[in-house]
């Protein structure tokens, strides 16, 4: 089973993020559970949301305490809520932001766990720029997608398709294509720069 | 049709197949989402002919239901907590009158202190109002469960309740196969109403009844509910037949026919319980699980049956009955009564405080070598409590208990989860 926790805040689609990611793994024929983090529902406030993707049928209802991988949608969190607890020193990170992991006050702690693992992407500039808006819930879920491999690409369009019709859909496919090739790169730098 | 939705959704999904010509609903969390669903199906004509009445409180919910049901309408509301609550005095009505309504709870806890989340005490306490109670595993049986309940209601003129725990499923997204229109006017029939106002036939509902009648009208109710111990798996094997799937019934066992120690438990939270029972029984421990789905009628035999070759039994319950302990223990020990076995009562989850694998392990283990005190409250902040009892002794004036233990808690939505 592979369990992702996402955080964000009210507003920002963090729960469709993980309703969409759960599609997506139905879609290619998986069991998928999303749920939120039932919380406090206001605009601002941290948020959680979860996914569990697997072969066989899901029944475990407890919260996602030792994640595979998170998505942070809202890089404010991280110095106030505990959104790296539970992950694995082989877990899998995307962070939405503009910024490097040194300049986000992580370098030190991206060292205990599998570098190419740990990405970063300006989801939110991508989505601004394909959507106009800077919502970057879809654009993290292609990311995800190239990050993780988890699921493809075709997936996650598809899922966002299913939530969003006309140019609003269009424009978030497009934003997640584009997170995806960023990502792509990034790793494919990064196994470069550990191969050379 | 395998879709991949909401709880809320896929319940909506069910409850329109069955054809509802009358839905009245106050919304309430976390019961919204399947009313708002509905709303939308009868506004956009998809669920025709259907009347959708927003009405001004849950109070008003069950009386037109109860208007609507008593003309020979099939109704349908749903609710939670403490609009559960605020419905009671027109849930015994609907139940004395016989009338087959049928009413989601999604199940959430009652204030004070004042509290959104997931556990059992709504539908609890009406666990003798004359309503059958279903209780649904997952989302899937949420869905068949509705379908078996316009069924089951009709065919004995008595009200069921079917109780899905709040957040936990009615916001969770997962698969669910959604049987067509077809398959669903297949297994339920058009409602052929025992008792039906009509102006062309005019007949009077409700009479009041005297000391000479009263208890013979009233035993009717229960003497419903003991052919509904009959008629609930008949249901389900038919329902099995025509849909290919195992849900509904009065009980469910789990790996227990051999189990030492069998764990007992309602709703959502039996999916964590199970992968802790196979967890454990990997490493040779012989335990199972029994989960109730038909709280009412209470299934006295058929669990006997399940559980008499015990050495212990679990029962882990999602309500408290202050002052006592367990509500669901009371109606095992009934079932069991005559047998020497140990149980034990785990008040977990209340307010939606999550229900994890490693909380079971440790108390499975706890009571597989039986060392469980027998009532206990899984993961309790006992500190938390004793500080408060500490203030309590110390000064008469201590202030409100939710206010100060807050106080002691620190600020929530740090951690993860």
């Amino acid at each position: 089973m592979f369990q992702v926790r996402i955080h964000g805040r009210g507003g920002q689609g963090v729960v469709t993020a993980a309703e969409m990611l759960s599609v997506a793994a139905f879609n290619e024929g998986r069991h998928a559970q999303a749920f939120p983090s039932f919380g406090s529902e206001r605009m601002g406030a941290p948020v959680v949301s979860f996914c569990r993707i697997d072969d066989h049928e899901i029944r475990l209802r407890e919260p996602v305490m030792e994640p595979d991988a998170l998505i942070i949608q809202d890089p404010t969190l991280l110095h106030q809520v505990d959104v790296f607890g539970g992950l694995a020193p082989d877990g899998f990170m995307l962070i939405n932001t503009t910024k490097s992991f040194d300049e986000l006050g992580l370098g030190e702690f991206v060292t205990g766990f599998r570098h190419e693992r740990l990405l970063t992407v300006p989801a939110g500039e991508l989505a601004r720029e394909h959507t106009g808006r800077p919502v970057a819930n879809a654009a993290l879920l292609g990311g995800f997608a190239a990050l993780s491999g988890l699921i493809s690409l075709d997936a996650v369009a598809g899922a966002i398709r299913e939530r969003f019709s006309g140019a609003v859909g269009e424009g978030n496919v497009a934003a997640a294509r584009a997170a995806h090739a960023w990502v792509a790169v990034e790793m494919a730098e990064l196994s470069g720069a550990a191969s050379g | 049709m395998l879709r991949q939705v909401e709880g809320s959704r896929a319940v909506a999904d069910a409850v329109a197949l069955c054809r509802p010509e009358v839905i009245c609903a106050y919304p309430i969390s976390p019961q919204t989402h399947i009313v708002e669903n509905l709303s939308q199906l009868v506004k956009t004509g998809q669920l025709a002919p259907c009347e959708f009445v927003n009405v001004e409180s849950e109070f008003a919910a069950m009386s037109v239901a109860i208007g609507a049901c008593a003309t020979g309408a099939r109704a349908y509301t749903a609710t939670a907590s403490q609009g559960l609550l605020y419905m009671v005095e027109a849930l015994y009505n609907a139940a004395g009158l016989g009338l087959p309504i049928v009413m989601t709870v999604a199940n959430r806890a009652i204030g004070a202190p004042i509290n959104i989340w997931n556990d059992h005490s709504d539908s609890m306490s009406q666990r003798d109002c004359g309503w059958i109670q279903l209780y649904a595993e997952t989302n899937q049986e949420a869905l068949d469960l509705h379908i078996q309940a316009f069924r089951l209601a009709e065919a004995l003129s008595t009200p069921v309740m079917v109780c899905m725990d709040g957040f936990i499923l009615t916001h969770a997204v997962e698969r669910v196969d959604v049987p067509d229109q077809a398959q669903v006017d297949a297994f339920l029939p058009p409602f052929a109403p025992r008792q039906s106002l009509d102006p062309d036939d005019p007949v009077s509902i409700g009479a009041m009844v005297g000391p000479e009648a009263f208890m013979e009208v009233k035993y009717l109710a229960h003497a419903k509910q003991m052919q509904a111990l009959e008629l609930i798996p008949q249901i389900a094997a038919e329902f099995q037949q025509a849909f290919g799937r195992d849900s509904g019934g009065l009980i469910r066992s789990y790996r227990a026919a051999d189990a030492e120690t069998i764990v007992v438990a309602l709703g959502s939270v039996l999916g964590t319980i199970k992968d802790t029972v196979d967890e454990l029984r990997e490493r040779g421990v012989k335990i199972g699980a029994v989960g109730i789905t038909s709280f009412r009628p209470f299934p006295l035999e058929p669990l006997r049956a399940a559980l008499e070759h015990a050495r212990r039994v679990v029962v882990l319950e999602k309500a408290l009955a202050v002052g006592i302990g367990g509500i669901v223990t009371a109606n095992v020990r009934m079932a069991l009564a005559g047998i020497s076995l140990r149980d034990y009562t785990v008040i977990a989850g209340l307010g939606g405080r999550p229900i994890t694998k490693a909380s079971l392990h440790g108390l499975f283990a706890e009571a597989i070598a039986d060392r469980l005190a027998p009532l206990t409250f899984l993961d309790m902040d006992w500190g938390v409590v004793n500080r408060e009892l500490e203030r309590m002794g110390a000064s008469p004036a201590s202030g409100p208990h939710a206010e100060n233990i807050l106080r002691d808690v620190g600020p929530v939505a740090a951690g993860p989860v």
